[in-house]
């Protein structure tokens, strides 16, 4: 009787075709958001990555005034958001942290203030906070073309992001560019954003970006196990978000991002946990030879 | 300690310069008129203050910079010694991860290192004794164990002329001796290893001294570089001690420098 219970509870929510199509979405950014993530966090992009997300909001609401395809006027907007960021940090006296909020600032305000002109139609909620329970075929299609995508070009590029990483000033002279390896990371951000954000929504897209790698270098100490772990993490957690939606009628994209951040939260606790173990029995320093 | 090909003899060098000048972008020149030999065998101390132009030195042989004037001979690769602090830490990348960097620039983009590079990166790790250590993070190991794997990684690199940035630096003596017994080693081999330092004492034993300021102010055996006038033309005269006969630079200008 448990048993049938628990059953009836894990499956419910999959027995219709849009919530399997929400969980393949799901599974496919897990993927995407995991593997990449880890690299977005070590290459301290995490913050950009955000920026990027929310300044192409203005290219999404143009995009859905004219019925063009979102993921056009996604485009659109990172490309502007782009120049505009490289324009405003050159000038004078403004750094760049500055120069990306500001630019960002202006283009999410362009962007709510075109999504709520009286002409618009509605539906910035699916642009802000997405709708993965609404996700089209094409959307699975290019999600799942993302994250081929992206983890083969992971897998070509590791031994370069390691090492541009690890000792940027030195990677020269071993044979790698910087700036080379730096597009192609920032290539592969904004191809996953252009995906993601169809189904997370602007402001809940990091979550899948960031959250699951974060998780995954609290408990974790080298890249290749911190993406498995990252994407594992990223997966389980658009899962429990999925159900969350199911049973507690939360929003599906909110749900996600609030399981990514409790997930977070018990990583932490297990790597402060560690820590204080190995403090505990660590034997006294060995000479350093 | 090696004294290999110390003195004049038919041996091709493996990286020359004659006239030697360097700047940043087209801007005045920061260093000129280095003109030297390297030869298989040699370990070369590069000596000079801070600003000195030792990094545009090293920047210059390793083609990152186009010589502003004069003539350079190096070979297609050097391998590269950087201090372990101008490295990330906190990088997830092990101690075999590091050594494994070193095949890249002989590999095209599109392929990663494969069974034989993993294989050369573990035994450059033997090379240089940490062949236990090779699945430790490197953040995790001390300061004289990251040295090593960095010298191994510029061993994986197979290049015939080595280039070590204050690779002494912070490291305790036993340590330094180990690294000491290395640098021996790797020179006995055959290779080249040009090495910025500030000790001047160790420099005693090594075949030839680059004393740099701006410009070459010397260049030959310890013996005839090493003197009172040319440190005092090195470093300044308020900057050179004199202890037990010897002239030793004071600890405090021990500093990195990017010029």
């Amino acid at each position: 009787m448990i048993v049938a219970t628990l059953w009836h509870t894990l499956i419910a929510p999959w027995e219709q075709g849009i919530d399997r199509r929400a969980l393949l979405e799901v599974l496919l950014l897990g993927v995407t958001g995991g593997t990449l993530g880890c690299w977005i966090i070590f290459y301290n992009l995490s913050y950009s990555t955000e920026s990027l997300a929310h300044a192409l909001l203005p290219g999404l609401v143009l995009a859905a005034l004219v019925g063009a395809p979102l993921i056009l006027g996604g485009a659109a907007g990172l490309a502007v958001a782009a120049l505009a960021i490289a324009a405003a940090a050159r000038t004078p006296v403004i750094g760049r942290d500055t120069a990306v909020a500001v630019v960002v600032t202006a283009l999410l305000g362009l962007g709510a203030l075109l999504a709520l002109s009286p002409d618009t139609p509605a539906g910035l909620g699916e642009l802000l906070f997405g709708d993965v329970l609404g996700v089209s075929d094409l959307d699975l299609l290019l999600a799942g073309l993302l994250a081929v995508a992206v983890v083969l070009a992971l897998g070509l590029l590791h031994g370069r992001l390691l090492l541009v990483g690890f000792d940027r000033l030195n990677a020269p002279a071993l044979g790698v560019r910087p700036t080379t390896v730096d597009v192609a990371l920032l290539l592969l951000v904004a191809a996953a954003l252009l995906v993601a954000v169809q189904g997370l929504g602007n402001l809940l897209v990091v979550a899948v970006l960031v959250g699951p790698a974060a998780c995954a270098r609290a408990v974790t100490q080298r890249m290749f196990p911190m993406m498995i772990v990252a994407a594992s993490v990223a997966i389980l957690a658009g899962c429990g978000g999925l159900y969350l939606s199911y049973y507690a009628r939360t929003a599906a994209g909110a749900s996600i991002a609030a399981v990514i951040v409790a997930t977070y939260a018990v990583a932490l606790t297990v790597q402060a946990a560690r820590r204080s173990t190995r403090r505990t029995l660590a034997p006294a320093p060995a000479a350093a030879a | 300690m090696s004294t290999a090909a110390t003195t004049a003899s038919p041996v091709s060098p493996l990286l020359s310069t004659d006239g030697l000048a360097a700047g940043y972008g087209g801007g005045p020149t920061v260093l000129r008129d280095v003109t030297f030999a390297a030869l298989p065998g040699q370990r070369i101390a590069i000596l000079g203050p801070n600003g000195g132009g030792k990094t545009t030195l090293f920047r210059t042989l390793l083609g990152e910079l186009r010589p502003a004037a004069g003539t350079l001979q190096r070979p297609p690769r050097i391998g590269v010694v950087p201090q372990t602090e101008r490295s990330r830490l906190d990088f997830p990348v092990s101690a075999l991860d590091v050594a494994l960097m070193g095949t890249l620039s002989t590999l095209p983009w599109w392929r990663r290192p494969g069974r034989a590079d993993r294989e050369r990166a573990r035994r450059a790790l033997a090379d240089v004794g940490l062949a236990d250590r090779a699945d430790r993070t490197f953040g995790d190991l001390s300061g004289g164990q990251r040295q090593r794997v960095l010298v191994a990684r510029a061993l994986v690199q197979d290049a015939p002329v080595l280039l070590l940035d204050e690779p002494y630096v912070g490291l305790d003596a036993p340590s330094i001796e180990l690294l000491d017994g290395l640098l021996a080693r790797l020179a006995t081999d055959g290779r080249a290893l040009l090495i910025a330092t500030h000790d001047v004492d160790q420099a005693r034993d090594w075949e030839r001294v680059l004393a740099v300021n701006r410009r070459q102010v010397a260049f030959g055996p310890p013996a005839e570089v090493l003197t009172r006038e040319t440190l005092e033309a090195t470093y300044g005269a308020e900057l050179v001690d004199v202890a037990d006969d010897r002239c030793v630079i004071p600890p405090h200008h021990h500093g990195h420098d990017h010029a």
